[in-house]
């Protein structure tokens, strides 16, 4: 029973134990502590994005726009960070820029009932062309000296990114588990109108979904921002596959209802492993792109291949659910 | 079998997850002939209707089509030799144009492909012409009225040089100038040798228009005959019939005071309106009527899924408000939806955050910490105990149950809210007979501790079995409320058909 309800998460792991098999014996190299450390950092942002994704899609919705809205909070970070002011505050000020732009999604999507996928694709557009207005493509430049890093050194710096990251994925995968608006993310997605007929404010869940997916993204943006010591405008093009790729290929399943923050861990963990794990293995890593395309739709194959079997294990339910 | 029937039906039968829906019914339609089909809710007729289009397959029996054997029946099959349904829903194309529509499937395409886009029109004008409509075939049928669109239907069907027509509640929504138009159009069409099913709950328009008559009741025909000199009360006996010997637990309850009252209570958004009804602690409440009388919107109504636009919802004398499902739980109103699978219970969930869904305010602390998982599991466990939900652990997920033991998933789910208003929809329906016994026990087990219950079905037996007294609806307000003792089944389809209201009003 507990297996098979984590079989696909279990399919995910398998998946990336061997990618790490096969490089621990072609090139070891690839275990070496700096290259892990790269790795790590470069994920980290990904990693909390894909948390929030997680959530979005747990409740049967899509968010595109937030690649978009990683710019608009990049950019905010930089340009707040020149005027002085104290990292906390910047934070919690990014933090809030990204909350707004998700309560926007929420509104559209919770209360107005509007497709995810419509709004959230205007929203890509919207805020990555008002970017665009706005600096003209300029990069953030000559940033404040206590803002790369945190004013730390750099391996301090990198530190504190790991640190907030393994933090809020630890705060997210036990409320997941151990809150009742877990239980309740779970129901909206599994069912909605089964939800409300429990009680289950859907709106106000779907709402509260895309606000904290807007607030991850600002911390996101926040902690790959100070990684460098410029900001360019067209940063975050793209993110939002990357979430929502790692979230599929972690187990979730795209209708809603099902998937865990530890598959969406490991979803992370093998598309961002796999570019660096080419370059050891001698590929030619023009090749990521397409194999990361080949593991979603491995993922999405194997998913429909075994609800199929589950399903034959008890035909009758079947046949009613299609009469 | 030398015959000379247009369609026949011998001994067909199918069940829905070991419901029996259908059992060796037969049907036998000529060329040139309306044959009325009638039954009460869940007598079989649509599933008949299913077998005979194609959209499902029988489990036993045979369909016969001119004589030949009709085997591997399929919805394109059945098309192709000519057998076409309308429903009371037109199924048409709204953002097509009555043209396209018309053409839509029969393409007979010119060199290259090219549609002919003349001869579509010419065609759909003469055919629209046939069935007396007054349509521009360039309109956008979203642009047309419900009458109107069900006469593109009819032109559809007839262009597709349809030998069978199935017409399922045809009249249900139509004025009485439509209707008669109707009833021109379908008399032209049994002119013109087309063999015509016909289904209705108005009995007091088949007369007019059919001419055999065949009465389904429990999945089984129970005769067919001419329509000629047979009365509606007679269609009646014939449709409700069946044997009361199967025993309900009904026990007499002390009825404590009213709990529950609704004053004049009306919902355009849910097309129901003046209802009146009071219900006692104890007191089972059945209601009943036809599906599409009104019975689940005032359910959902009350529970706060539609918003209701007059009168008034009393709890204990207080009038109450209820926008949200979420408030209506609060004030100890509880709803077992309808459709079980879907909205009963949420299949991939495992029996004990099943039965908590509703309560998990219950089992935590503030703002949601400190989820009692303890707390769940014994809740669960005393829940599936008590109700004889039968598995192996509360651990497993609901879709592994059968659809009894689904059902008692479901209702745990709602006793442990601690409701003092119960609104059961069809509780029992597509469940085993042992597992309705059970939940008939359960039902009784909960009025007696005091809870109000109002018991939607659309089963007449359970209805007479259960209920104190018998709310039945028609047209979307309760018509009449029986005492348990001045009920019959006949009475209760009299008046759900709209009949007795008129010579037996109080």
């Amino acid at each position: 029973m507990k297996f098979s309800r984590y079989k696909r998460e279990t399919s995910a792991a398998i998946a990336f134990g061997l990618l790490l098999v096969i490089v621990g014996i072609v090139a070891p190299a690839f275990f070496n502590g700096g290259n892990l450390r790269d790795l790590i950092i470069n994920n980290a942002p990904a990693l909390i994005l894909a948390i929030g994704m997680t959530l979005v899609i747990l409740v049967g919705q899509i968010d595109i726009s937030i690649g978009s809205q990683f710019a608009i909070c990049s950019v905010a970070a930089g340009v707040l960070a020149k005027t002085g002011m104290p990292l906390p505050v910047l934070l919690i000020s990014i933090l809030l820029i990204g909350a707004v732009m998700g309560a926007l999604n929420g509104v559209l999507i919770g209360w107005l009932r509007l497709p995810s996928i419509i709004v959230t694709l205007a929203m890509l557009v919207l805020w990555r062309d008002a970017l665009r207005w706005i600096t003209e493509g300029a990069w953030i430049q000559d940033l404040p000296g206590n803002f790369q890093w945190f004013g730390l050194s750099q391996q301090l710096g990198e530190l504190v990114i790991v640190a907030i990251t393994v933090l809020l994925f630890a705060v997210f995968a036990w409320s997941l588990g151990n809150l009742v608006i877990g239980r309740k993310l779970y129901a909206v997605g599994s069912d909605t109108e089964a939800a409300r007929l429990a009680g289950i404010d859907t709106t106000k869940v779907i709402f509260g979904v895309f606000v904290v997916m807007g607030a991850l993204t600002g911390v996101a943006a926040f902690l790959n921002a100070v990684r460098f010591s410029s900001i360019p405008g067209n940063t975050g093009v793209g993110l939002e596959l990357k979430a929502i790729a790692a979230v599929v290929v972690g187990g979730a399943a795209i209708s809603g209802g099902r998937g865990t923050l530890v598959g969406t861990l490991i979803g992370v963990a093998l598309l961002g492993t796999i570019g660096t794990a080419l370059t050891f293995l001698g590929i030619n890593p023009f090749w990521e792109k397409a194999i990361q395309g080949a593991i979603i739709l491995v993922a999405l194959v194997s998913d429909a291949a075994l609800d199929r079997l589950g399903k034959n294990g008890k035909l009758d339910l079947a046949g009613a659910r299609a009469a | 079998m030398a015959d000379n029937a247009l369609l026949r039906a011998v001994k067909v039968s199918k069940a829905y997850d070991g419901v029996q829906a259908l059992s060796d019914a037969d049907l036998t339609l000529n060329a040139g002939e309306v044959h009325a089909l009638v039954g009460e809710n869940g007598a079989g007729k649509s599933t008949l209707i299913k077998i005979i289009t194609g959209a499902v397959q029988q489990d036993e029996g045979e369909l016969f089509f001119n004589g030949e054997p009709l085997i591997n029946n399929s919805p394109a099959l059945s098309k192709s030799l000519g057998i076409a349904a309308i429903y009371q829903q037109p199924a048409l194309f709204p953002e097509l144009t009555v043209t396209e529509n018309i053409a839509l499937g029969r393409e007979r395409r010119g060199i290259f492909g090219l549609i002919n886009w003349n001869d579509r029109r010419k065609a759909a004008s003469e055919l629209l012409g046939r069935v007396g409509a007054r349509i521009d075939p360039e309109t956008l049928v979203s642009e047309l009225s419900m009458p109107q669109q069900q006469l593109v239907e009819i032109a559809r069907a007839l262009g597709a040089d349809a030998r069978v027509m199935i017409f399922d509640e045809p009249t249900a929504s139509l004025s009485e100038e439509d209707t008669r138009n109707l009833f021109r159009v379908i008399d032209e069409l049994r002119s013109a040798g087309v063999g015509i099913i016909y289904i209705s709950h108005r009995l007091e328009e088949l007369p007019q228009i059919a001419n055999r008559v065949t009465v389904l009741r429990d999945g089984r025909t129970i005769e067919t005959r001419e329509m000629t000199g047979v009365s509606s009360e007679e269609l009646i006996r014939l449709m409700v019939g069946r044997d009361l010997s199967k025993v309900f637990p009904k026990r007499p309850v002390a009825l404590g005071e009213t709990v529950f009252e609704l004053k004049e209570l009306g919902s355009r958004a849910a097309g129901i309106r003046d209802v009146n009804l009071a219900v006692r602690a104890g007191e089972i409440v059945g209601v009943a009527g036809l599906v599409g009388a009104g019975r689940t919107e005032l359910a959902r109504t009350i529970f706060g899924l539609t918003e209701p636009d007059r009168g008034e919802i009393l709890l204990r004398g207080e009038p109450i408000r209820i926008g949200h499902p979420q408030e209506a739980i609060e004030y100890g109103i509880a709803y077992l939806p309808e459709d079980r699978r879907r909205h009963g219970v949420v299949l991939d969930f495992p029996i004990s955050s099943n039965i908590t869904l509703a309560s998990l305010k219950k089992l935590s602390g503030v703002a949601g910490l400190n989820f009692g998982f303890g707390k769940e599991r014994e809740v669960a466990e005393e829940y599936t105990r008590r109700l004889g939900v039968k598995t192996p652990t509360i651990y497993n997920t609901v879709s592994t149950l059968s659809g009894g033991n689904q059902q008692k998933v479901a209702l745990s789910r709602w006793l442990m809210t601690k409701p003092s208003v119960l609104i059961l929809d069809e509780p029992t329906q597509g469940i085993d007979v042992g597992a309705k016994a059970e939940i008939h026990d359960l039902m009784m087990e909960i009025a007696e501790n005091g809870v109000a219950i109002l018991m939607i079905s659309s089963e007449l037996p359970e209805i007479l079995g259960m209920s104190d007294r018998i709310a039945v609806m028609c047209g979307g307000t309760i018509a009449r409320i029986l005492g348990r003792s001045e009920a019959t089944q006949d009475r209760i389809l009299s008046i759900a058909l709209g009949h007795l209201d008129t010579n037996n009003k109080e």
